[in-house]
């Protein structure tokens, strides 16, 4: 469930509202609400999760009501409602996938970043989820990396290591 | 490796090694530089457009895609070009064509293959279909997961526009159309056609209730056809050779190539074009294809068309009841109706080799569509958090023989009593995997101990405990 709590108000940058103004005219006259999927990623990408205020000033940009938003932002499994790590790692863990080994890739990200499903690592740099099928069955397990969705094929522990491993070096 | 593909964020193994008999979608897949447009025009790329604008009526196109008898290849099967002249065409409305990208059913993964490698294929066909209906603005609804196929995309949209493709008076023809890629949100449920229009519309993706079908009352209330990539990326050939000669490949009314997106316990998974008609025990065996189970282990059990379809014992993916061959076609995979067959579907072929646990797998795919009911249903909403906790119940040991009927008597309510199809697509899979394994399913009863360590095995294939009717494809 949503919680709506005191928090932070957020002011877009123009860049972004650029980037709002580019998605809103791909819609029809008086069918901009098509934005929202569209806007709600964008904001994602530039906070790493989707904050209630970031949800209303999304709200009063395409002059619906913040329900509408609430409603969208929890429905969807894509949308952070909590902040995640920098680097949000997201396992398949569906059918196909655990048929090669997927399950044995969650439980040793359990292990080397030492946090459980969903937590955040102390340096704030890494979370994990195991989420449901990425389309990509046949190249399995594979991982995606939030906002930038960065998407990993044929993983091994091995692999996993190293692009942890390069991931803190990058930051 | 391509250094192209990792520009966008997408860091693969080159899987193009395949070699195929006949092509038509994945022809030019192994050239460099497919995914440009250069290239692809030197391959005779957007020729079907040329053809299509210049010297074919709206209604000669959907006369040559009705010819060639495709059918969806988003899983339905439905005749795409009956679909295509279904759509109503009132004064002064504007008409909508959008492709279904949302590609989420496990074990399907051809659309985000076609559109990594030969964007360009797909943007040609909707310039093509979206001529022959009409429409002035196409959206590609792809799910939010592919970015890295949808900045593809939005490249390939862009170098088409440059070029002309794409805009205002295209070809000098007076054609205008634009072309937009919108993502989703993650949920599997967008897939089917309303609950996408409704996430198009910047709403939760709950399916709408049918009719009025979208042919009528779509996207904005406006006329609108939904197609998937597959489908759409098919209309080139056939518009490029023409609709009857389209329809001689293939096997009955199974016409034309079929991409199957290949995963599970196979040496060679990857996504293969077929001819329809193409014997399953050649598909999953010869090197052509997968190459056989990995490991040189035994086939156990498949899913032939994604993870709604029903689980077949190996024997009979190979062959009929009666011991006849089976086919790669919608109409053979689903011989025998539910009692022993299955279908095609979208084409998403799971191979599980004889270590693989069939309680565990249903219990996997059971959570996986407990996760993506949208809820609206109550049938679906709770039967499918039912059928996931009595699974994982016996899976994990604590199961009774009441379970097993408990699990028959919960999925029989949900099939046929939901708004849309996910309903049937979660009931399926458990009931196929009690009517032909439910020895397995009693052995983690009467062993809780010994089924936490050990596999069952290659199955006793149960006899079928309930004759079920044959479904239609709808």
């Amino acid at each position: 469930m949503l919680k709506v709590e005191e928090q932070t108000p957020v002011v877009f940058s123009s860049e972004l509202l650029a980037k709002f103004d580019e998605v809103k005219s791909r819609y029809p006259e008086g069918k901009h609400k098509s934005a929202l999927l569209p806007l709600l990623h964008l904001v994602q990408a530039e906070y790493l999760w989707v904050s209630t205020p970031a949800m209303d000033k999304v709200a009063e940009y395409l002059n619906i009501q913040p329900i509408e938003v609430y409603e969208v932002a929890t429905f969807y499994t894509m949308y952070f409602l909590k902040p995640q790590g920098k680097y949000a790692l997201e396992v398949c863990r569906t059918g196909p996938c655990c048929l090669v080994g997927a399950e044995k890739i969650l439980s040793h990200l359990e292990n080397r970043l030492g946090v459980k499903e969903g937590e955040v690592t102390a340096d704030g740099l890494f979370s994990f989820r195991g989420v449901e099928c990425l389309a990509a069955c046949g190249f399995g397990p594979v991982l995606q990396i939030s906002p930038e969705y960065t998407f990993y094929e044929n993983l091994t522990t091995d692999s996993v290591d190293k692009l942890i491993e390069d991931l803190k070096n990058k930051s | 490796m391509s250094r192209l593909i990792q520009d966008y964020g997408l860091w693969t193994t080159d899987y193009r090694l395949i070699k195929m008999s006949r092509k038509l979608l994945l022809e030019h897949i192994n050239v460099p530089g497919i995914n440009t447009l250069e290239v692809y025009r030197q391959k005779g790329g957007y020729r079907a457009v040329e053809k299509a604008l210049k010297t074919l009526t709206p209604e000669e196109i959907v006369e040559e895609v009705k010819k060639s008898g495709l059918r969806g290849r988003g899983g339905a099967g439905f005749p795409t070009g009956m679909k295509w002249s279904f759509l109503a065409k009132p004064e002064g409305v504007a008409r909508y064509l959008v492709c279904n990208a949302d590609e989420s059913e496990p074990g399907t993964f051809k659309d985000r293959y076609l559109m990594t490698y030969i964007p360009h294929a797909l943007i040609e066909g909707m310039i093509v279909s979206s001529f022959a209906l009409g429409a002035k603005v196409s959206y590609i609804y792809v799910r939010g997961e592919m970015m890295p196929q949808i900045r593809i995309l939005e490249k390939a949209i862009a170098e088409a526009k440059a070029a002309g493709w794409l805009g205002k008076n295209i070809l000098g023809t007076g054609y205008d159309l634009e072309l937009y890629v919108q993502p989703g949100g993650g949920a599997y449920i967008c897939g089917e056609e309303t609950a996408l229009l409704e996430s198009l519309e910047g709403k939760r993706g709950n399916p709408r209730i049918k009719p009025p079908f979208p042919a009528i009352a779509g996207l904005y209330g406006c006329p609108t056809v939904v197609n998937n990539v597959e489908s759409i990326a098919a209309v080139v050939p056939i518009i490029n050779d023409g609709g009857d000669e389209y329809a001689k490949i293939g096997i009955g009314r199974s016409t034309g190539t079929k991409l199957i997106s290949a995963s599970g316990n196979l040496v060679k998974p990857g996504v293969y074009e077929i001819e329809l008609g193409l014997p399953v025990e050649e598909f999953i065996y010869s090197d052509e294809y997968c190459g056989g189970i990995a490991n040189g282990k035994r086939l156990k059990a498949t899913v032939a068309g994604g993870s709604s379809v029903p689980i077949l014992p190996a024997n009979l993916t190979l062959k009929y009841a009666n011991g006849e061959p089976r086919l790669m076609s919608y109409e053979s995979l689903s011989e025998g109706g539910f009692a022993t067959g299955t279908m095609l579907g979208s084409g998403g072929f799971i191979a599980f080799d004889e270590d693989q646990c069939i309680v565990r797998n249903t219990w996997n795919f059971s959570r996986f569509y407990h996760h993506e009911s949208c809820g609206q249903c109550s049938p679906c909403r709770e039967g499918t958090g039912w059928m996931e906790k009595i699974l994982h119940k016996i899976e994990h040991g604590h199961g009774t023989m009441d379970d097993v009927d408990l699990l028959w008597d919960v999925q029989r309510k949900i099939e046929g009593n939901t708004i849309c199809p996910l309903g049937d697509a979660a009931a399926w899979p458990v009931a196929s995997a009690i009517r032909h394994f439910r020895d397995e399913f009693e052995w983690h009863i009467k062993e809780p101990v010994k089924s936490q360590s050990q596999n069952y095995g290659i199955a006793n294939y149960a006899t079928p405990i309930e004759k079920a009717p044959v479904t239609e494809e709808k």
